[in-house]
Order: C-alpha cells, then structure tokens, then sequence
C-alpha cells in the first residue's frame, strides 16, 4: 500500500503510523455530554468500503486525511487534517 | 449417527455406503423461538449450548455463506486460559474446561492437543508481571510454571539463547494451553445442534433487523422474512455492518491479521511458543506445517488480505528466535478480518433494542473462546442475565470506564 502525502508525495505504507477513523478530528465541545464523548472516542461506523482515516507521516510530521478503501485497500487521495482548521 | 472406532471399522468393511450428511439442510421457516445470525464457530456453539443447555430447539441459525466460512475456518488454532485480568480470566477458565470436555461432548474428534504453551520473557521487569500473570492464573484454578533460561532451554533447545536485541531470561509455561483443529469445533457444534432440531440455514444473508416499538421482531434475509423475539448477532468480522442495520454504532474497528503456514515438515516443534516482543508465535500443526503469526496491519481493513511490511516484521522475528526455520518454505498467507474493541476484550450483552443480543468484539483472540462465548451467549438469550463468567463483557463499559484492558495500554481504537 502506499499513500500520497500532501507534502512530500506518494510513499510507502511504512513511513506512516495509522492513528483511526477521521471521528477523532472532530472533538465534541468541552462541555458536551458523555455520550458525546464516548461516540467520538469508541463508537464508530466502520464502514466495509470508502473510508476517511488519519494517518501521521513520519518523516515530515503532518497529519494527513487518506481517502480509502477497507474493502479494497485502494488509496484514493489524501488531504492535510491542519487544512481543516482542526487537530 | 453416533462416530466411534467399531464405526470406522463397520463402514471400511462395507464399503463406506453408510454415512450420511453430518446435518440437514433445512429451508426457513416463517418463525423461530430465537433466531442466531452468523453461522461460524461463536454462532454454532450458541445455538448447541441453547438447544442443550436450556431446551430451545426452535431455533435457528443464518449464514449468509457456508457454516464455517469465515475465522473459524482459518486461524492459527490457540486454546488457552492465560489470562490476568478478572472478566478475562474467570470467562477463559470456564472455556479451556469446556474444551477439555468437547470431543466426548460432542462425539466428535476436534483434535484438542494439549501440548503447552510457552510465552517468553526477556527482562527482569518482564518476569515480574509474568509472575504476576502465573499468580492469577493459579488463583483461578489454572496452572502456570514459571521457567528460568536454562528450564526454557529444555523445552525450547533450538531457541537462539545467543541472540543480544531480546534475550531470553525464562518463560512462562502452560501446560494446559495448546491448539485444536478449528474447522472441526464448527463442524463438531454443527452436527451437535442439528441433531437437537437446531436449523442451520445456509446461503440466507441477513438484510435487515425488524424493529417495532423498541423491540425486536425478526429478520429480513435474502430468502424472506423471518419472525422471531430474540435474535442474537454473532458475526465478528461484520458485526458492524449487522448492527447498523438495527441502527447501532459498535465500539468496534476492523483490523486485518495475517498468518502463514510452511510447507510440512517432520515434527520439530512441541509446543506453542509466543516471542511477544517480537510481535511472533508459533505452532507446528498437525499435518506438519509450521503456523505462525504476528501482529495487526494496524489499519482499519475487510480486505481479509494484508500487506508485505508485516510480513516481512514476523519473518523477522521468526527468524530471530529461531534461525533453524530459515529453510522452511512458506506455503501460503492469509488475512483475516478481526472486531478489534477499544480496550481489546469482547461484548456479549444485550442491546438497547429488547430481545436483540450482541456477541462481538473477538479481537485476535475468538478462537479459544468458542465454547464458553456460545455457552454465554445462549445463557444470556435464554435467561435474559448475563452468566457469571461474561458478567464484564458489558457493551456500555467504554462509556462507564469500567473496561477489561489486559495488555494495560488503554482505552481506544489504535492501541490494541
């Protein structure tokens, strides 16, 4: 598998760590309920197909957004999660 | 048709004209008592212990492939009750006595090898907890023999004892642990459930949850619908998905595992030997092969195939614990596709709808669970209570806290 960084290009799958479903760019507010946070800590779709997923390249320590396929393991694109204006 | 040696016997002079299908292969039909979706080792085993255990034998189970089709038909075949934490222990305990007792249960030869089970150690901060670990599983009523380097040497002569990056200090030795053939546990719990008047449905796919007032009603699938007041999801694997369809978010992601078998060879390995460190363990089958396996992908995958760098990390690590298999040819891999819950221990509970029950969440670890998860699960369909050994298997507990995380890393999705 190899995944395209929107900084450095496409690379092997081993210059990144997979961090989990893009839920976890999307902090509830501090003050949200519990059930709130425990949707965006545990609870997931998980979906069998198109999936959107956060991985840290390694080398020039940007979080990126990898459009992909679980069912396929295709790699569509990707986008920089800082781009988004959340962490 | 009851098996046994004269049996064999009696057939072979005849001309083996006298067996017959292990079980039937009924239509569906318009209503159940309780209704199990997943027809592989978890689902069958509930449907037996439901039908033996409480009686119902109105059942029965849908698989939307063949029984046995998924995990249960391939994996590295691990029974073991080694386990530290309680929830965990009490529940594994419950399930090595079960397997102790399967084949004359079942009247079905599931080759359960008790060979032992050696996880190796390799710092002093290591043989603490695995001390720690041999405790509990002697306070559970479970054996445990801690071995130093040299007790580890009689056992294992063909480690490298020399290696620098992991050296071995000891291990801790199992003796009750080792494998069973994992195909025959589905076919074994099969046949059980059939002949107790279970109707196992193959090729009928579940594709919908009916839902009324709360409560569930039965099931759409792609051979018609049909009613039923309790219905259990065992599907790990697709346990998401089936849970969507009654509107529900597990705390589940899944990973795809490899595994890989060499090419048989004479009998060379004893036991089942775990290098954790090294992401690495190993058993030799029956039939010869080498079976070994590593760690996760680490990527939310239903791919049910993985790629080349933790292939190459686990013959790695093979490598490094034991260079006498470097001439070994490996004949096949696999993936395949794993529930991986937060805190890396599983679900059997009820759910928020009535009369809907889920059994999910197996990680890489299902396999040696088959028995006391079906025993569990049909004890919670049955009585609508938990039983004792599966009491914190709760699906609420990531929101409670009261999580089960047995390698002490934590809560959340990418750390197990």
């Amino acid at each position: 598998m190899r995944i395209p960084c929107p900084l450095c290009g496409t690379r092997d799958r081993r210059e990144f760590t997979y961090y989990g479903s893009e839920d976890y760019a999307n902090r509830p507010a501090a003050d949200a309920p519990a059930q709130a946070w425990d949707d965006h800590l545990h609870n997931r779709d998980n979906p069998c197909g198109p999936t959107r997923d956060l991985w840290y390249h390694d080398p020039c320590g940007a979080w990126v957004r990898v459009h992909r396929d679980t069912a396929t393991h295709a790699v569509h694109g990707s986008d920089l999660v800082a781009e988004r204006g959340q962490a | 048709m009851r098996y046994s040696g004269l049996r064999v016997l009696t057939e072979g002079l005849f001309g083996n004209k006298g067996w017959k299908p292990a079980w039937r292969d009924p239509a569906p039909k318009a209503q159940y008592d309780a209704i199990i979706i997943g027809g592989g080792g978890h689902g069958l085993s509930t449907a037996y212990y439901l039908a033996k255990n409480h009686g119902l034998t109105n059942i029965a189970v849908l698989e939307k492939g063949y029984l046995g089709s998924g995990n249960i038909g391939r994996n590295t075949t691990i029974v073991r009750a080694n386990y530290f934490l309680q929830g965990n222990s009490e529940f594994y305990s419950h399930s090595l006595k079960l397997w102790e007792g399967l084949e004359s249960e079942l009247n079905y030869n599931v080759m359960h090898s008790q060979r032992g089970l050696i996880n190796l150690f390799h710092s002093d901060g290591q043989r603490d907890a695995f001390v720690r670990r041999g405790n509990a599983m002697i306070n559970q009523g479970d054996d445990a023999i801690l071995l130093d380097r040299e007790g580890v040497r009689r056992h294992l002569p063909y480690l490298d004892f020399e290696q620098t990056r992991f050296p071995i200090y000891g291990g801790l030795l199992h003796p009750r642990g080792g494998t069973a053939r994992h195909d025959a546990v589905a076919w074994g719990y099969a046949r059980g459930a059939d002949r107790r008047g279970v109707d196992l449905i193959q090729n009928c796919e579940v594709t919908g949850i009916d839902i009324e007032n709360g409560r569930v009603t039965g099931v759409q699938t792609t051979r018609g619908a049909i009613r039923a007041k309790k219905v259990g999801m065992v599907v790990a694997g697709r346990s998401s998905q089936v849970a969507a369809m009654a509107g529900m978010r597990l705390p589940i992601e899944s990973h795809v595992l490899q595994a890989f078998v060499t090419e048989g060879l004479k009998p060379v390995i004893d036991h089942v030997i775990s290098f954790g460190m090294g992401h690495f363990y190993m058993s030799q089958s029956d039939k010869g092969g080498l079976v070994f396996g590593g760690d996760l992908d680490f990527y939310a995958s239903y791919a049910a195939r993985g790629n080349l760098p933790i292939i190459e990390h686990v013959m790695e690590a093979g490598m490094t614990l034991m260079p006498m298999i470097g001439r070994a040819k490996v004949l096949r891999s696999w993936g395949g596709i794993m529930d991986m819950s937060p805190d890396g221990s599983p679900i059997i509970d009820k759910t928020p709808i009535d009369g809907l029950f889920v059994d999910c969440g197996w990680n890489y670890g299902g396999f040696k669970a088959v028995p006391a998860s079906g025993w569990c699960m049909a004890h919670l369909m049955a009585t609508g209570e938990s039983h004792p050994v599966a009491r914190r298997f709760r699906l609420d507990r990531f929101a409670t806290g009261h999580v089960i995380d047995e390698e002490g890393t934590g809560s959340q999705h990418n750390l197990h």
